[in-house]
């Protein structure tokens, strides 16, 4: 049985569908991500997922039960962390964790016993005692993935875990991250960067206003959407389309966005030399791998980055 | 239940941090109105002899003493719930533990009434060490506080749940809080004023508790019979929950 | 401008440059009330201090009959307490504007960064500052003159001559609310000075004449800034003038003058860092 089961999963506010219609499956101990930009409904399948959305129409079942009746059984089972880092900023990292425990009815001794070894597990446990106001965003991030984890929970639901983290701040979430799943324990998250997908994630869907247009493991999405390199080139801003013409046939497809043409290729250099073989002169050239954004770029026609 | 406990108790963590201000303001307000309106000022009335028929200090104590339960309990019912919602967040992260919404509201309400009563009792006590304290029914005035603090907090709950921008809580002080302070028997009998405002006086709940404290700190009879006030309190409430959880469920639930 | 420039004295330009650069900042506020539409709030902020006249005029004053004035008169309660709700709702005016804001700004908006970021200097921001919250208790206090006058609690000439009144209370607070401003940690501090206005509301001759209380709750009533505000307005809304008028008048100016020049100097000691 699948922890995660959504059919035809929809939900409207109003005349705006935020989620039109997703079929998804998660299995237990896999990591799942949703990858897409702002507004194509992830945060709106989590916060149906973790049961404090009604689907509009669809069937969604987690643990096997509908989270409409039994919301409460199955947020019992469920970690979740928000977004915004929603700490009570007024209290210390244990109190915050211990305040939250007493949702879940864990009895108070054993609750502060759990606090510690979470604070320990986040290392925050030289914290313990200090207020929350002070800490940094990425200990922030980690108090609240502490707290997500205090009635030890089988499923843990991240949304967009490391937005607005530093690059030192993010490798610490994914790392403790990655131990968690390590242990055991499922891991759906959202995020709009490539590198957290790739990073963190065994299987990913790219949603788009509120549709999936694709579904697999992050490498061979990349193997069946893009090529295995990428060529960027710059010419200049404007006459971007004529050059175009003149490079059709080199690669296995060419994309024209609005500062640079993006050429797929099996062989990167390969591409480069064809180009200069054609008499053009590029003013920049960069070979690189292809990454998740050339496939969000291939499906959608846009990039991600918003 | 155990939702319902699960968040008093959490509410009064942060109270546990936060405790000071608040007992300052809650406190000293209504002792400074004691001294400042009901020796000085109230000097010149007893000097009269009008209409009240008490001392002018034991008459406006009982009436601060239910202002006070409104202020706190209208003031904790604006911001901090608001704060809940936009700010902190409080709410969304209760929401993803397994309580219900109606936990959520029902625990935060019994938390803002115990703010209230701990403020009543205060003052009470002060009321007692001026004088102005005549009843062995006194200690009545306690529920009657809490139940005032019920009435005019639970709708606020819903009103807090539903404004988009914090600046819209003036307006429940200037045309809710305020005039009711000055116009609902506090300071002087409503029957003093012109039918109009009277009847707006009625409608208010304040002049309710204000009518039931005054019954129970002075012994005096009240304006209509006590049932009649309870019920009017508690139709407030019946009226003010149904409103308050469907904003909470709108802004929790969807 | 440039002719105007040149002909006035060197200093006498740094004034008007200044002056210019302070009206900027008063309005950048202004700009922001438009856009903000806090006018229907800001509207009902008239009422305010007529419920109180009302209640407490009338409604206790029909219990307290008349009181004396310093000339020995005697006035209906209304006509005596009408304006010291007037000076006080000035003060609370202007404290709420330049401490709230001000602390706002400078702890959470961060703005002045940017304002100070361009030529205008400290002193100049505080003096900018000062002239919206003035003008806006300024518009409060208009407006009750005027009722005051419906009500037949004054004359025309004594509304107008207890408006520029009103105005030196509104400056002389805003200047002191401005200073504490700049020594306000948290939110929590506003606790503490909403009751400290409360008790100066209270206890500045507000509701009864000074003399009925004890002589030296008294004397430390005279030495509080508002006693001064509620003396001079109700000299002029009463018509009593005497020569110690000069000493309150004297008083709130000193206090405008002190404030403003500390309150200058420590957010230029807070902010140019």
């Amino acid at each position: 049985m699948s922890l995660i089961e959504a059919q035809g999963l929809v939900k409207r506010f109003g005349d705006f569908t935020a989620v039109d219609g997703i079929d998804v499956r998660v299995e237990a101990g896999e990591a799942f991500g949703f990858l897409g930009p702002n507004g194509a409904g992830k945060s709106s399948t989590m916060r149906m997922v973790g049961c404090v959305s009604p689907p509009t129409d669809g069937q969604l079942r987690i643990f096997g039960m509908d989270p409409v009746r039994d919301g409460p059984a199955i947020r019992s089972r469920l970690g979740v962390c928000p977004q915004q880092d929603s700490l009570d900023l007024e209290l210390t990292c244990l109190e915050n964790l211990t305040v939250y425990a007493r949702y879940f009815g864990i009895p108070r001794k054993v609750a502060r016993e759990r606090a510690r070894e979470l604070l320990d597990f986040v290392q925050l446990g030289d914290r313990a005692d200090s207020p929350v106001e002070p800490l940094s965003g990425g200990m922030k991030r980690r108090l609240v993935i502490a707290r997500a984890l205090i009635n030890e929970p089988e499923i843990v639901l991240l949304d967009e875990p490391t937005t607005g983290l530093d690059p030192q701040a993010r490798h610490l979430v994914w790392e403790r991250l990655f131990r968690l799943k390590q242990r055991g324990v499922t891991l759906v998250l959202t995020t709009h960067y490539m590198d957290e997908a790739e990073q963190l994630c065994d299987r990913l869907v790219v949603m788009d206003a509120g549709k999936i247009v694709a579904e697999d493991a992050p490498r061979a999405l990349i193997e069946r959407y893009s090529t295995r390199e990428v060529v960027e080139l710059r010419f200049g801003l404007d006459g971007l389309d004529t050059y175009a013409d003149k490079l059709a046939g080199v690669g296995e497809r060419l994309e024209v966005l609005p500062d640079r043409i993006l050429l797929y290729a099996a062989d990167g250099d390969d591409a480069v030399a064809q180009v200069h073989g054609r008499g053009l002169t590029p003013s920049s050239v960069l070979v690189r791998r292809s990454t998740l954004e050339d496939v969000f770029l291939h499906l959608t026609g846009r990039t991600l980055v918003d | 239940m155990g939702g319902t406990v699960a968040v008093l108790g959490h509410h009064l963590t942060i109270y546990r941090r936060v405790w000071r201000g608040s007992v300052f303001t809650s406190f000293l307000v209504p002792v400074l109105f004691l001294l400042g309106m009901g020796i000085s000022v109230g000097g010149y009335v007893d000097e009269r002899q009008g209409p009240l028929g008490v001392p002018y200090l034991d008459f406006i104590a009982p009436g601060l003493l239910m202002s006070t339960a409104l202020q706190v309990a209208v003031s904790e019912a604006m911001w901090p719930v608001f704060d809940g919602f936009a700010w902190s967040r409080r709410y969304e992260v209760m929401r993803t533990a397994p309580v219900r919404t109606r936990d959520i509201l029902l625990g935060h309400v019994a938390f803002v009434q115990l703010r209230a009563l701990i403020a009543v009792a205060g003052f009470l006590l002060v009321m007692t060490l001026f004088g102005a304290v005549h009843s062995a029914l006194a200690p009545l005035a306690l529920p009657v506080g809490v139940l005032v603090g019920c009435a005019t907090s639970i709708p606020i709950f819903g009103y807090s749940a539903h404004v988009k921008s914090e600046n819209m809580f003036a307006v429940v002080m200037r045309f809710g809080v305020i005039p009711m302070t000055l116009f609902a028997g506090v300071f002087f009998e409503v029957g003093a004023m012109p039918p109009a405002a009277r009847a707006l006086a009625y409608v208010s709940p304040l002049w309710h508790g204000v009518e039931l404290a005054r019954g129970a700190t002075l012994g005096v009879d009240t304006a209509w019979s006590w049932p009649l006030h309870v019920g009017y309190l508690l139709l407030w409430i019946a009226v003010g929950w149904p409103l308050a959880l469907r904003q909470f469920t709108r802004r929790l639930d969807t | 401008m440039v002719t105007t420039a040149l002909a006035l004295p060197r200093a006498a330009r740094r004034i008007d440059e200044g002056l210019r650069r302070s009206l900027a900042v008063t309005g950048r506020n202004a700009t922001l009330a438009r856009h903000l539409g806090y006018w229907w709030l800001l509207a009902s902020g008239f009422f305010e201090p007529l419920l109180y006249l009302l209640s407490i005029g009338f409604g206790v004053g029909a219990l307290v009959g008349e009181l004396p004035l310093p000339d020995g008169r005697t006035v209906p309660y209304a006509e005596f307490v009408a304006p010291a709700m007037l000076a006080s709702s000035a003060m609370n005016g202007a404290i709420a504007e330049s401490t709230m804001n001000l602390f706002a700004k400078m702890k959470h908006m961060r703005l002045y960064d940017a304002v100070l970021a361009t030529p205008v200097t400290p002193v100049e921001v505080a003096v900018g500052e000062l002239i919206w919250a003035t003008v806006r208790g300024g518009m409060y206090c208009a407006a009750f003159l005027v009722i005051m006058v419906a009500m037949g609690l004054t004359t025309v000439w004594g509304a107008l001559l207890a408006f520029p009144a009103t105005l030196l209370v509104c400056f002389a607070f805003g200047g002191a609310g401005m200073l504490l401003a700049t020594f306000m940690k948290g939110w929590q501090d506003f606790d503490y000075l909403m009751a400290a206005q409360f008790a100066l509301f209270l206890f500045s001759g507000t509701f009864a004449p000074v003399d009925s209380f004890p002589t030296v709750a008294r004397w430390l009533m005279e030495l509080t800034p508002l006693y001064h505000g509620v003396e001079l307005v109700r000299a002029a809304t009463t018509g009593t003038f005497q020569w110690v008028l000069l000493w309150h008048l004297a008083y709130l100016v000193a206090l405008l003058v002190v404030t403003l020049r500390f309150a200058g100097r420590r957010m230029g000691g807070l902010l140019l860092k």
